[in-house]
């Protein structure tokens, strides 16, 4: 007989039988019906109505009825709580048994009941267990406080389980101190701060002794415990690793991996030219060979980790190649890691034998591999800088082989990933007269002719859209060496949109170049184009990207050409490679799931309630600063991020060729805020380049975005008090910068300042901020450092007001009063762009004769005139003069004409401009709007007018009447209405009426958009 | 720690549940299946996978889905490597591994479960100790509990449990005391087209069956103890020793347990013990192709090559194979488009071939990938690495034991490119 008798069932109902079975008298049968439940329950059926029933089978000294009825209890206590008080008793008396075994049992199965009732009468018998003469029952007893801690932690804390617990570790057997760090680890989880795991040279040593003697599983934790140590110099350092190294030779491949962590994180502090590193080096290669030959799915996560390994020491691996290869009947899964790794492993060395695989793979069944193992080849390329025409030569034959296959239909498939990695392998090797050229008059070649033909050909079979992409971005990169390019981009223009976004941006840009190249045939198609990009789609990034190639184009073409035909970026091996700071944290966390995802620790596991971020030891030339380095970060310190920069900003420095301050060695206590002491000169004049060449895409962005131009024009809108949304280097979601330039209006403050408000919205803290102009108009500079007085923590906001002055260069910018800036800081560096309201330039000396006044507005050309209005403005002369006053507007003379208030104005720049202005104020005189489709017709008829109707005031007056007879039709659309709001305003009659005179025509906008504010607020 | 482990057929039932801490619901199953359709083949169902509140280990072990349910940072390796000890303490304990063996003795598999892990820490996986705590079934015990009411739960705690040796029980008693390894070698090997071997290395493991009296001390050592140079030890094996003068000392454990196991890396010349002349061809516009494939023997130290398989998983357009092997049975399976021969001992003067001609279907053209050829054969008293055994002793006991050693050459993954 065997135990599936207990899943058959009999018609009269299954639990009234087991009911009746349970209280019968016979220990046999007894017996026999609680299996017949526990079966039940292996299955997933509830059996829980027979708990009263189940518990009264108890009090027995069968152990085996026992156990079965524990089990029992463990799975359906929590549902019900009340009966499950009934066992409590028989625990009691079973943890004071004779017998260790039933002592232990007792012990962990009071711990696997998860109701508090049971959990407060389990302390007492605890507390003994823990102090027990057997470890067989210590050792249970700590796995039971770690229980009971998940259960009820502030429990726990009270009865100082946790000092009993930590006791533990001196314990006289390994097992037991083997389970009590696990049950400390797991505790420790989720309380990040508790410090339970104290680590000192003593608790140390007395865990290496315990390595030695406990089980495997006790040796995982212990490892992966000794991992969260820091040395305190490299003596210690190495003495811990010759000592964990045995454990290289484990069975157990977690064993294993878990001793790698811990070498790998204190060899960082060893010195390089030492022998023992050298040796250590040499023992770390076997063990993860031998992992490669387990079972696949101890393979997979072997393999996990050996890429991030390969990546912090290639030198490990990097004779073992030949053990990444991938073999046939290897899952998937195990295939493509090894890939990965392989490439990771290519250098110039390997790189025939490499190919060779990579060739032969290329020829395997499974599509995703085939994909992936094409792809390696383009990446073998730029990894391998020397191998780049090897590598196309490779692509090559695979397709003129694949070539064959047409019928099949497995030919676009196949061609586009040599198409996509030809992508790879020529943006990679672009530079004027780099091996991309090679690359490419090896396309064009004699030997490989037809190959571009064949690609240029099969372009419109080609179905996956990265793949579509790249062969667009080939034909407008060699535009001029391939003669129809011209009818192949145009034959895609079609289904425009019916194209992916990635294809279509590519296309456009496609053909914005090939119109640079030649220029003379293709402009029709690239009007085609953009009027597609712009007016046809709702995409806004192609719409952007569309406005800003027609502006760049219109305004000045060779500019254009400088931007879209730029020099490309050299694409390294880096862009593969895991961010270092993350890198590092990985290799601390080896051999977790952490590690299997690489992701950072944080990211993961659930009601972690924290986590620490672990880093590698820094190593130490000398002893005493590596005391300021402990990474464990002390109980409540915030995580210093000082340590964790250098390598990041020396990144970033290196990205923008900024001359960054050199991190101090010994970082500065995350408390006392460091100022970037003059944060302007930090970042060096690499940004002027940067911003101001017109030629760099970036630049064009923030000036030409057509979303911000039309901002402007608004009526209403005048200053952007708060522009979100930085254009920055991929971290822009991390920062939100409000910026708001400007003074307090009414009240002039002597230091001009700008207003900042700062929100970090990434996770880590920020700090070292240093802010940068570009050039502007008036030559705005910050007088100082940008003065963020503490660093700036995950999701906190600050208000910064730096003071400026107007003694920066001077570069011409559209709108006049925009502002570039951009914002450093220890994550990145931050973009954006702001427009001032032109009065906080107006100086105080601005005042002039009345005669001067005259002449010089005689002496200005009308055509420099310009007409605004000021709807919605309920002043009176007086009112407005003394508003004006305050932004050092000043007030030459008033009359009055008509029943409207003349006042004429004057006011100076801080560059000497001078500007005058007359305003005519008429009170009671409301704002109508107009139909819409009228006033179209106007603008160019009116814009003819204004010298004439300066001179017929009274004829202007009309107008208003004129157009009350519409009110009723007007209000039909104001949809309509919000279209032209520029044209709009500008043909109002308003109550104020501003004409003004300047020699530089073009602040007047700037200057109308400040008596709008001052007059409005 | 561990959470909870679910048991799935290959249908894709779960039959079996069981939970270390608080009831994981068997829905977040459905993840796995989710990936489990998603897969091709059974064997590509990814290891590690995902949920928004658990991450799912699962390993496939004799068409089991072992599927470990965690909820916190727990070692990947660690769970894999403790299902693997599931699965051999129930290979031990029943014999096989399959869901009917597993079904036919629910309880025990309950109670073993219970007892190798403690709120997700591991508690006794040793087979030693398992199966003091809880006595394996067999026949006669069943029947001796039905009629005396006894129990297969042992009532004391196991001796080995907390010893310095918690691998070995004390008071272990034979008669015939004998001692026997068997050294075991796979070779696993990527052969190109032209017969050059592209990457070749050796698994080695020697397995034990130590049955002596009392608590005997053994040393094992090598004639060329330089060829282990990447090493993994059961934990009886003193390292120390090992370290210092390449001998392996240690306290066995009762029973068949693994000494150790080595690997004998690509870069030691590895032999190869077979080659395979080959010529699978097809001609353009044709729906014929040619299958011509000998196989002989090499770098075999005068041993014979025996049990010897054959397969290939010829392209798919590939209808049917006529083909004619002068020793040995052939089949091929159209609906898979696996081609198997059953070869047998490999005579060197008669080499078996395998020759004749395959259909294509109508229409189809000539087919692109090059079909792989995996290999499978023994080699009796033979250690390919030329590993070999110099003496055993043993100390602390005064009786003189029986010993023995064997060795073998397996194909592992042999694989020949064409």
């Amino acid at each position: 007989m065997t135990d599936s008798k207990y899943f058959t069932t009999t018609k009269k109902g299954e639990i009234f039988e087991l009911k009746a079975e349970l209280n019968s008298d016979k220990k046999e049968k007894k017996k026999e019906a609680v299996k017949k439940v526990i079966a039940s329950m292996t299955v997933g059926k509830d059996v829980s109505a027979l708990f009263p029933d189940v518990v009264n089978c108890m009090q027995t000294d069968n152990l085996e009825l026992k156990k079965l009825v524990y089990l029992y209890l463990m799975n359906y206590a929590k549902s019900q709580p009340d009966m499950a008080i009934m066992a409590v008793n028989t625990f009691v008396k079973d943890c004071e048994d004779p017998n260790p075994l039933i002592r232990a049992l007792a012990v962990r199965t009071m711990g696997c009941i998860r109701v508090d009732k049971i959990t407060e009468y389990l302390c007492e018998p605890l507390r003994k267990c823990l102090k027990d003469e057997d470890p067989y029952v210590r050792k249970t007893a700590a796995v039971c406080v770690a229980k009971l801690h998940d259960i009820n932690a502030q429990l726990v804390e009270d009865q100082g389980f946790l000092d009993t617990l930590k006791d533990l570790i001196s314990d006289s057997n390994p097992m037991v101190v083997a389970n009590a760090v696990a049950a400390l680890s797991e505790i420790a989880e989720s309380h990040p701060n508790s410090n339970l795991l104290d680590l000192n040279p003593q608790s140390i040593n007395k865990l290496l002794t315990a390595l030695n003697e406990c089980t495997e599983w006790g040796q995982i934790f212990i490892l992966d415990c000794l991992a969260n140590y820091t040395p305190r110099d490299d003596r210690e350092s190495q003495s811990i690793c010759e000592r964990v190294t045995p454990r290289l030779s484990h069975a157990n491949s977690a064993v294993v991996l878990s001793a790698v962590k811990v070498l790998m994180k204190f060899m960082e502090m060893l010195p390089k030219d030492l022998d023992y590193y050298g040796t250590l080096l040499k023992k770390l290669a076997p063990p993860l060979v031998t992992l490669l030959s387990a079972e696949p799915e101890l393979q997979y996560v072997a393999l996990r980790n050996i890429n991030l390994i390969v990546q912090k020491r290639p030198e490990i691996l990097k004779h073992e190649m030949k053990v990444f290869f991938v073999k046939y009947n290897d899952p998937i899964y195990v295939k493509l890691e090894k890939l990965d790794i392989m490439i990771r492993l290519a250098s110039q060395a390997n790189i025939a034998q490499v190919l060779a695989e990579l060739k032969e793979y290329a020829t395997e069944v499974d599509v995703d591999f085939v994909r992936k193992a094409v792809r390696a080849i383009g990446r073998c390329a730029i990894k391998v800088e020397q191998s780049a025409e090897r590598c196309v030569s490779t692509l090559l034959d695979l397709i003129q082989t694949k070539g064959l296959w047409v019928e099949l239909g497995r030919l676009p498939l196949l061609l586009s990933d040599p198409a996509g990695s030809l992508l790879y392998v020529t943006l990679g090797r672009t530079s004027v007269s780099g091996p991309s050229n090679q690359a490419f008059s090896l396309l064009c070649g004699p030997r490989y002719e037809s190959v571009i033909a064949t690609l240029c050909e099969n372009l419109d079979s080609l179905d996956e859209p990265e793949a579509r992409a790249a062969m667009i971005w080939i034909v407008g990169e060699y535009a001029e060496r391939i003669d129809n390019a011209d009818e192949l981009l145009e034959s895609f223009l079609e289904g425009f949109h019916d194209e992916s976004t990635q294809v279509q941006l590519q296309l456009l840009t496609a053909i914005v170049k090939l119109f640079l190249k030649k220029p003379t045939e293709t402009q029709e198609l690239v009007q085609q184009v953009l009027s597609l990009a712009t007016q046809d789609s709702d995409n806004p990034d192609l719409r952007d990207r569309g406005y800003i190639y027609w502006r760049l184009l219109s305004t000045d073409p060779v500019a254009a050409k400088e931007v879209v035909l730029a020099e490309k970026p050299l694409i390294s091996e880096e862009t593969d490679l895991i961010e270092p700071t993350l890198l590092e944290e990985l290799i601390c966390h080896i051999g977790t799931l952490a590690s299997v995802y690489h992701k950072p620790p944080s990211s993961f596991v659930e009601g972690s309630r924290g986590v620490q971020h672990k880093r590698l030891p820094i190593r130490s030339g000398s002893g005493e600063s590596s005391e300021s380095q402990d990474p464990g970060s002390g109980p409540g310190a915030p995580e210093a991020p000082t340590a964790v920069i250098p390598s990041q900003g020396d990144l970033l420095g290196d990205l923008l060729n900024l001359d960054l301050a050199p991190p101090t060695a010994a970082a500065p206590p995350p408390g006392a805020a460091s100022l970037p002491m003059g944060g302007v000169d930090l970042l060096g004049g690499g940004l002027d380049s940067l911003m101001g060449d017109e030629s760099e895409p970036l630049g064009g962005d923030m000036g030409g975005s057509p979303a911000m131009g039309s901002g402007f024009g608004g009526p209403a809108a005048v200053m952007p008090s708060s522009l979100s949304a930085p254009v920055g280097g991929g971290l822009g979601d991390l920062f939100d910068l409000g910026g708001g330039v400007g003074m307090s209006m009414g009240a002039y403050v002597p230091p001009k300042t700008m207003e900042m408000t700062l929100t970090n919205k990434a996770m880590s803290v920020m700090a070292d901020f240093a802010i940068q102009f570009n050039r502007n108009s008036f030559g705005l500079a910050p007088a100082g450092p940008l003065q963020v007085p503490t660093p700036l923590s995950p999701n906190q906001t600050i208000d910064v007001s730096l003071p400026l002055n107007t003694v920066g260069p001077v570069m011409k910018m559209e709108p006049l009063n925009n502002l570039q800036v951009a914002v450093k800081n220890n994550i990145d560096v931050f973009y954006f762009s702001c427009q001032y309201p032109i009065s906080m330039l107006f100086v105080e000396d601005g005042k002039m004769d009345r005669q001067v006044f005259l002449a010089t507005w005689k002496d200005i050309p009308n055509e420099n005139e310009a007409q605004f209005q000021i709807k919605d403005c309920h002043l009176n002369s007086d009112a407005a003069s003394n508003k004006l006053q305050g932004c050092n507007v000043f007030t030459i003379a008033k009359r009055t004409v008509d029943g409207q208030d003349m006042l004429y104005q004057a006011m100076k720049l801080s560059n000497g401009i001078c500007v005058l202005t007359e305003l005519r104020v008429q009170t009671g005189n409301p704002t109508y709007t107009m139909f819409p489709s009228e006033l179209q017709m106007f603008p160019s008829e009116l814009q003819m007018f204004p010298s004439e109707l300066q001179m017929f005031p009274s004829e202007l007056q009309m107008f208003p009447s004129e157009l009350q007879m519409f009110p009723s039709e007007l209000q039909m659309f104001p949809s309509e209405l919000h279209m032209f709001p520029s044209e709009l305003h500008m043909f109002l009659s308003a109550p104020l009426q501003v004409s003004l005179k300047c020699r530089a025509a073009e602040v007047a906008q700037c200057v109308f958009q400040c008596y709008e504010a001052a007059l409005k607020n | 720690m561990i959470h909870s482990l679910f048991l799935v057929n290959s249908s894709g039932d779960i039959f079996l549940e069981k939970h270390w801490k608080s009831v994981v619901s068997r829905s977040v199953c459905d993840y796995f299946f989710e990936a489990q359709e998603r897969a091709t083949e059974p064997e590509n169902v990814p290891p590690v996978i995902p949920t928004p509140h658990h991450y799912l280990i699962s390993v496939l072990r004799h068409r089991i889905y072992f599927v470990a349910v965690i909820q916190s940072e727990v070692p990947p390796l660690f769970v894999i490597e403790f299902l693997h000890r599931v699965v051999d303490t129930f290979q031990d304990y029943f014999g096989v591994c399959t869901e009917a063996a597993i079904k036919d003795n629910v309880v025990v598999v309950y109670e073993l479960l219970e007892e190798m892990l403690d709120n997700g820490f591991p508690l006794a996986t040793e087979s030693n100790i398992l199966k003091e705590l809880i006595k394996p079934p067999t026949i006669l015990r069943t029947m001796v509990n039905t009629i005396t009411g006894s129990t297969n739960v042992g009532e004391q705690l196991p001796t080995g449990q907390l010893s310095v040796v918690p691998w070995r029980r004390t008071g272990v008693k034979y008669t015939n005391n004998e001692a026997y390894f068997d050294v075991v070698e796979e070779i696993d090997a990527i052969i190109d087209k032209s017969g050059s071997t592209i990457t070749a290395e050796i698994q080695g493991v020697i397995d034990a069956c130590v049955k002596l009296t009392g608590m005997p001390d053994l040393t094992l050592s090598f004639m060329n103890p330089r060829l282990l140079d990447d090493v993994s030890f059961h934990p009886c094996v003193r390292f120390k020793r090992w370290e210092a003068e390449r001998i392996l000392s240690f306290i066995p454990p009762d029973g068949n347990f693994r000494l150790l196991s080595y690997h004998v890396s690509s870069q030691n010349l590895v032999a190869i013990p077979v080659y395979v002349k080959h010529s699978i061809s097809f001609r353009e516009g044709s729906s014929q192709g040619r299958f011509d494939l000998t196989l002989g023997p090499k770098q075999t130290m005068g041993k014979g090559v025996e049990a010897v398989l054959v397969s290939s998983q010829l392209p798919r357009g590939v209808l049917t194979a006529n083909l004619t092997a002068t020793q040995g049975t052939h089949t091929f399976d159209p609906v898979t488009k696996m081609l198997s021969w059953d070869v047998g001992k490999i005579n060197p003067q008669k080499l078996p071939s395998l020759k004749g001609t395959m259909c294509l279907q109508a229409g189809a053209s000539k087919p692109d990938e090059n079909p792989s050829i995996n290999i499978q054969f023994k080699i009796q008293q033979m250690a390919i690495s030329g590993l070999k055994v110099n003496r055993l002793d043993m100390y602390g006991e005064k009786y003189k034991p029986f010993k023995g050693i064997k060795y073998m050459t397996k194909a592992g993954k042999f694989q020949v490119r064409t």
